[in-house]
Formats: structure tokens, sequence, C-alpha cells
């Protein structure tokens, strides 16, 4: 868990003031704060409902569909 | 790539696709997530012992093999009773 800061076109992932979500099981990166994960080794990403500004992305969506119609 | 350049001259620590946990400065990088580290210690996770440090030096890893870069809170760091700490090491990674 953490805060997005980039993405690159390998889908690298860098996130910032990390938490791991069960630190018991893991406490293997006890010591983190900010992170770079490979791309290659990503399984899934889940955003939290609340981060996602859902009208923006619709607005977005329906430009992108008004200018492949064009 | 840049995402990782604020990490150089750093402590970070590296999970290998094998599942192995190396800590180290970080020296330099490239596009393919190849790495340096200078003064490298694996950090060796066990269920029935505490966490051992192995010596490794400096260290090159191909790219291929990383899996996690992660700057270390270096006062967080010095906090932590290593030696306390049980947990079965982790798994390799594997589609």
């Amino acid at each position: 868990m953490g805060t997005l800061k980039s993405v690159d076109q390998f889908l690298n992932i860098r996130l910032d003031n990390i938490k791991v979500s069960d630190p018991d099981r893991f406490p293997h990166m006890m010591a983190i704060k900010n992170c770079f994960i490979r791309g290659s080794v990503v399984r899934y990403v889940q955003m939290p409902t609340g981060a996602v500004d859902t009208q923006l992305l619709e607005d977005a969506t329906r430009r992108e569909a008004k200018d492949n119609k064009k | 790539m840049s995402a990782i350049s604020s990490f150089v001259n750093q402590q970070v620590q590296v999970i290998l696709y094998d599942g192995r946990v190396i800590v180290g400065k970080l020296m330099g990088f490239d596009v393919r997530a190849n790495i340096i580290l200078a003064d490298s210690v694996e950090r060796e996770f066990s269920e029935d012992e505490g966490v051992e440090m192995v010596p490794l030096g400096l260290y090159m890893i191909k790219g291929d093999n990383v899996a996690m870069i992660g700057e270390i809170d270096t006062d967080k760091d010095a906090t932590i009773d290593y030696s306390s700490i049980r947990a079965p090491p982790l798994n390799d990674i594997r589609f």
C-alpha cells in the first residue's frame, strides 16, 4: 500500500510512503519508506474506491470516444 | 527509470525473483534495472532463528532478477532488532 508516484511503459511502479498490509506475516520490508516495483512482477494494482475520481475518468473516456468517431 | 534516480547513494533493499533480500548502497542503475550495490548484505529470514546477515560486498545485479528496490529509512532500520524477527523466507516469484 502506498502513494503512486509514477508508472512507465513497462508498468514499473514507484510507490512512496508504503505500508505492508500484513506486516506480521511479511516483516521483510519493515524499514522501507519508498519503493520501486519492477513491472514484470506485478500481479494486480488495487485502487481504493474513494481515491478514484470516476467523474474525471468518465469525462476522459467520453472525450476519447468522441475524438475516435471524428 | 527516473523512478529510482532518487535512491542513488542511499541504503536500499532489493528483493530478487528467487525471494532473496539484499541490502546495500545503490551506486548505479540503468533502464533495465541492472543495479550496482556497494557493501551489500544478504538478510536471510528464517522461522526458527533471527535474521542472518551475510556480507556480500560489491554486487552487480542483473535487472532480470530484480523484483523490488526499496529505499530504507535508516533511522527506522537502526531501531529494529533483526535478531528477534522470525519469519519464513519469501517465496520465489513464478507465474
